[in-house]
C-alpha cells in the first residue's frame, strides 16, 4: 500500500509529461495496470498465491504422483533400470511378504514409543516454562531448547554414537557405578530418537499450557480441586490437543528415519528398506515402500486432527 | 504471540528435518524417469561392433572432470593432507577434479543411474561393471590411447567383467581381497578361518562387523565350498536353489553375532577402535588405518583358508560424457606406475601396473605384500561379479539366483 503510494506522484509526473507531450492525455500504461489490478481483487489474490500453490502442486504433490507411479512399474532385473510396463507385483511382494509387515509394525513400534518418552519428558519442562519459571529463565529454556536444532541431525546422530559405544562416555560415565549403557542397539536408538525429536514436543506444550488461563486454575482450586484433580480434570483435557500437535512431529519423523537407525543398530526399520531398495536399484519397489508410512502418517494425521490437534498448532 | 512464531519456526524446521529424512525416496523418484530413459533405447544401442566411434587420439583437456571412485583411489587431500594425488593431475591437464566416493557398487550404480551425465570416470568393481555396460551407462575404450595400459599385468586384462564380448570398456586397475581383521588383545589365538565370525557361540558375539550389501551373500557361499563340500559350489556366484539357500540359512544364523553392517569404511574404523567391533571382513587400507591412530588400534588383518570374495577394479567412461579428453588423461594418469604405485600403498591393494611396484615405499616394495605379481594367491580370490539367472560358472542345466533374488534375501537376512 505504501510502496504504491509512494510511486503515485512519479505515475502522475510521467502522465504529465506525456501529456505534454502528445496532445490528447491518456493515463499512462502503469497506472491502467494499477488500475485494473485496483478492481479486480480476486486476480490480484490469483498472482499473489500462484508462486506458492504452484510449488506446492508441482513439486510437492507433482512428486507424490511420480511416485505412485513409479510404484507400478516393472524393472530389468540384471540392470535394475525401470521400465515402463505396469505390474501389481511390487504391491504383491508388500502383502505377501511378511518381511515388511515385521519391518511396518517395528518402525510404528517404534514410532510410538518415541512419541510417549517424549510427552512424558517434554510435559514437566514445558509445564515449568510456562507457568513456573521467570520471564528469563523462561528465555533461557527456550533458547536451551531451541539450540540443538541448529546444529546438524547427522552431526548428533554420530555423536550419539560416540556417547553409546563400548568405550564411549556413557560408560566411562556409568563405570563407577558399576552399570552400563545401554550399547549400540534398539534401546539405545528410542534414547537417540527421543533426544532428537524432544524440542519439537516441548514447543507445543509450552504453547498449549501458556494458553490456559490462570482462572481456570484458580476456579478450580476455588472449587476444592487439588492437584492431581486440577491436573487431570483442568489442565489435561486443555493441553490435550497440544499433546497430539506435538506427538504429530515425533511420530512422523522417527516413522522416516533411516540414519540414526543404521548409525545405531543393525535393525532394519521402514526408511533403511526403501534406502536399500533405492541402492539395489530397485526404485519401482522403494516407491511401493514409501507409500507405506505416507499411509501411516495419513491415518495418524485423521486421528490428530479429531483430537483437535490442529487448532492447538 | 511471540510462541507462535517459534511455533511456526519449528513447524517449518520439522518440515525440512523430514524433508532430509523421510522424502529421499520421493525425490529419488522424481529424479527417475529422466534416469529410466536410456533402459528402454540403449541397451541394444549400446552393443557397437568393435572399434565402432573409438576415439582415435587425445586432445586438450575440457578443463573439468567428475570423478565416481570407491574411497581411497582419488585422494584429494581431503582425508589426509599429504595424501593427494588429485592436485599433480589438474596441474599437468588442467582439468579441474572434483571427486565423489561410494561405499559398495550398488550405491555406485544407483548414483551412476539417477545422474547419467554427472560422472565422467567410475572405478567400477566386477558386479557393477558389467551392469554399467548393459545399460548403456559405459562407452568403450580405445586402449592404445592409454599409453600405460601395456604395462597392465596380463593376468587383469581381457576379463569378462571389463572386455565383454571382446570390446575393451576401460583400463584395469587393480586388485584386493576382502580380509578378515581381529582385534588381537581380544581374540586368540590369531585366527585362520572365516568361521570365527559365523559361529554366534564365540565370546565375540554381537562384535563382528560385516560389509553390507547383497554381495556379501557370496562370502556365506566361500565359506561353504570348504564347510559343505556336498553342496558342490564352484563359484560363490553361480548359486543354484539349493546352495543360495545354504548360504542365506548360514548368514541368517550368524545374524545374533553381527553388531554391525557397514558400508562406510570411517564407520568401521570407529567400531574396532571405540571396541563395538571385535572381528569382521574388512579392507586392508581400514586395517592401515586403524594401525595409523594414535595410540595404534591392535588389529591384524589375514585372507583366511577358506578364500575370499575380492575385487579387481576398471576404471570407466560415461557414455555422455562432454569431458572426453579429460577422461582419457585421467585415465592414464591414474594407471600410471607412480600413481598406481600411491593408489596401492594407500588402500592397500595390488598395484594394476607391473612397474609401479618399484615404486612403492620401502617397507611395500615389490609388492610382496599385496601379491601383484603371485598369481597363486589370487586362485582362491573370487572377484566380485554381478549374479545372473545364466549360472557364471558356466552350469546350464539349473538356473542361478539373479541378483534380484539376492538383494531381496539380503534384506530378509537382516530382518
Amino acid at each position: 500500500m505504501l510502496r504504491r503510494r509512494s510511486r503515485l506522484p512519479r505515475a502522475a509526473m510521467s502522465a504529465n509529461r506525456s501529456a505534454a507531450a502528445s496532445p490528447a492525455p491518456t493515463p499512462s500504461a502503469r497506472r491502467r495496470v494499477v488500475a485494473a489490478f485496483e478492481r479486480r481483487p480476486r486476480l490480484r489474490l490469483g498472482l499473489l498465491l500462484a508462486g506458492p500453490v504452484g510449488w506446492l502442486v508441482i513439486a510437492y504433490l507433482g512428486s507424490l504422483a511420480i511416485l505412485f507411479l513409479n510404484a507400478g512399474w516393472s524393472r530389468d532385473p540384471f540392470t535394475g533400470l525401470v521400465h515402463r510396463e505396469w505390474t501389481l507385483a511390487n504391491f504383491g511382494q508388500l502383502v505377501t511378504n511378511p518381511l515388511y509387515r515385521t519391518v511396518t509394525l517395528r518402525t510404528i513400534g517404534m514410532a510410538v514409543a518415541v512419541t510417549v518418552t517424549c510427552a512424558v519428558l517434554a510435559f514437566p519442562i514445558a509445564y515449568y516454562m510456562a507457568r513456573v519459571a521467570s520471564t528469563r529463565v523462561r528465555g533461557l529454556l527456550v533458547v536451551a531448547i531451541l539450540m540443538p536444532l541448529w546444529s546438524s541431525y547427522l552431526i548428533k546422530a554420530y555423536i550419539w554414537r560416540q556417547i553409546l559405544s563400548v568405550d564411549g562416555v556413557l560408560n566411562w560415565a556409568l563405570a563407577p557405578l558399576g552399570l552400563r549403557g545401554p550399547g549400540l542397539n534398539e534401546v539405545g536408538l528410542w534414547l537417540v530418537l527421543t533426544y532428537l525429536w524432544l524440542p519439537y514436543m516441548i514447543l507445543p506444550v509450552f504453547a498449549g499450557l501458556e494458553r490456559i488461563p490462570a482462572s481456570l486454575l484458580e476456579a478450580s482450586a476455588d472449587l476444592g480441586g487439588r492437584g492431581l484433580m486440577t491436573f487431570r480434570r483442568v489442565i489435561l483435557p486443555l493441553v490435550f490437543p497440544a499433546l497430539v500437535a506435538g506427538s504429530i512431529f515425533t511420530f512422523s519423523l522417527t516413522l522416516g528415519d533411516y540414519i540414526a537407525p543404521s548409525l545405531i543398530t543393525t535393525t532394519q526399520f521402514i526408511g533403511n528398506l526403501i534406502l536399500s531398495n533405492f541402492g539395489v536399484p530397485n526404485l519401482p519397489l522403494a516407491a511401493t515402500l514409501s507409500i507405506v508410512p505416507l499411509l501411516v502418517v495419513t491415518v495418524y494425521l485423521l486421528i490428530a486432527r479429531r483430537l483437535g490437534a490442529f487448532e492447538a498448532l | 504471540m511471540q510462541h507462535r512464531v517459534i511455533l511456526t519456526a519449528v513447524a517449518s524446521l520439522a518440515v525440512m528435518v523430514s524433508a532430509c529424512g523421510g522424502s529421499t525416496s520421493p525425490s529419488a523418484a522424481a529424479s527417475q524417469p529422466a534416469a529410466s530413459q536410456p533402459a528402454a533405447s540403449e541397451p541394444a544401442a549400446s552393443q557397437p561392433a568393435p572399434s565402432v566411434s573409438l576415439p582415435t587420439s587425445v586432445g586438450e583437456g575440457e578443463g573439468e572432470l567428475t570423478v565416481l571412485a570407491w574411497p581411497g583411489y582419488a585422494e584429494n587431500g581431503s582425508t589426509d593432507p599429504k595424501v593427494n594425488w588429485v592436485k599433480p593431475f589438474e596441474d599437468q591437464t588442467g582439468c579441474k577434479t572434483s571427486v565423489q566416493v561410494f561405499g559398495t557398487s550398488d550405491e555406485a550404480f544407483s548414483l551412476f543411474s539417477t545422474n547419467p551425465d554427472k560422472f565422467d570416470v567410475i572405478s567400477a568393481s566386477g558386479d557393477a561393471s558389467l551392469r554399467l555396460v548393459r545399460a548403456g551407462y559405459v562407452q568403450p575404450v580405445n586402449v592404445e590411447l592409454v599409453t600405460n595400459y601395456a604395462d597392465i599385468f596380463p593376468a587383469l586384462k581381457d576379463k569378462p567383467y571389463n572386455t565383454p564380448d571382446g570390446i575393451h570398456y576401460g583400463i584395469p586397475h587393480g586388485r584386493g581381497s576382502n580380509l578378515l581383521m581381529w582385534r588381537t588383545d581380544k581374540v586368540s589365538p590369531d585366527p585362520t578361518s572365516w568361521a570365527e565370525m559365523f559361529d554366534p557361540g564365540k565370546p565375540w558375539t554381537g562384535k563382528v562387523s560385516i560389509y553390507n550389501a547383497p554381495i556379501y551373500i557370496a562370502d556365506a557361499a566361500v565359506v561353504l565350498m570348504k564347510t559343505k563340500p556336498d553342496l558342490n559350489i564352484k563359484n560363490p556366484y553361480a548359486l543354484d536353489d539349493t546352495q543360495f539357500q545354504a548360504a542365506v540359512d548360514l548368514l541368517k544364523a550368524q545374524k545374533p553375532a553381527i553388531g554391525q553392517y557397514w558400508t562406510d569404511y570411517a564407520l568401521q574404523q570407529q567400531a574396532f577402535s571405540k571396541g563395538d567391533a571385535t572381528i569382521g571382513t574388512t579392507w586392508q587400507v581400514i586395517t592401515n588405518l586403524l594401525q595409523a591412530e594414535t595410540p595404534p588400534v591392535p588389529v591384524k588383518v589375514i585372507k583366511p583358508v577358506e578364500g575370499a570374495t575380492g575385487w579387481s577394479d576398471t576404471w570407466m567412461i560415461n557414455s555422455k560424457t562432454s569431458h572426453l579428453n579429460c577422461a582419457y588423461k585421467w585415465l592414464d594418469y591414474i594407471v600410471s606406475p607412480s600413481v598406481n604405485a600411491q593408489v596401492a600403498s594407500w588402500f592397500g591393494e595390488a598395484p594394476g601396473n607391473s612397474k609401479a611396484c618399484s615404486l612403492t615405499p620401502a617397507d611395500q616394495t615389490n609388492c610382496d605384500i599385496f601379491y601383484a605379481a603371485d598369481d597363486a594367491f589370487w586362485k582362491d580370490v573370487w572377484y566380485w561379479q554381478t549374479p545372473e539367472a545364466t549360472c557364471v560358472d558356466g552350469r546350464t542345466d539349473v538356473h542361478c539366483k539373479d541378483f534380484d533374488a539376492w538383494s531381496q534375501a539380503w534384506t530378509e537376512i537382516k530382518g
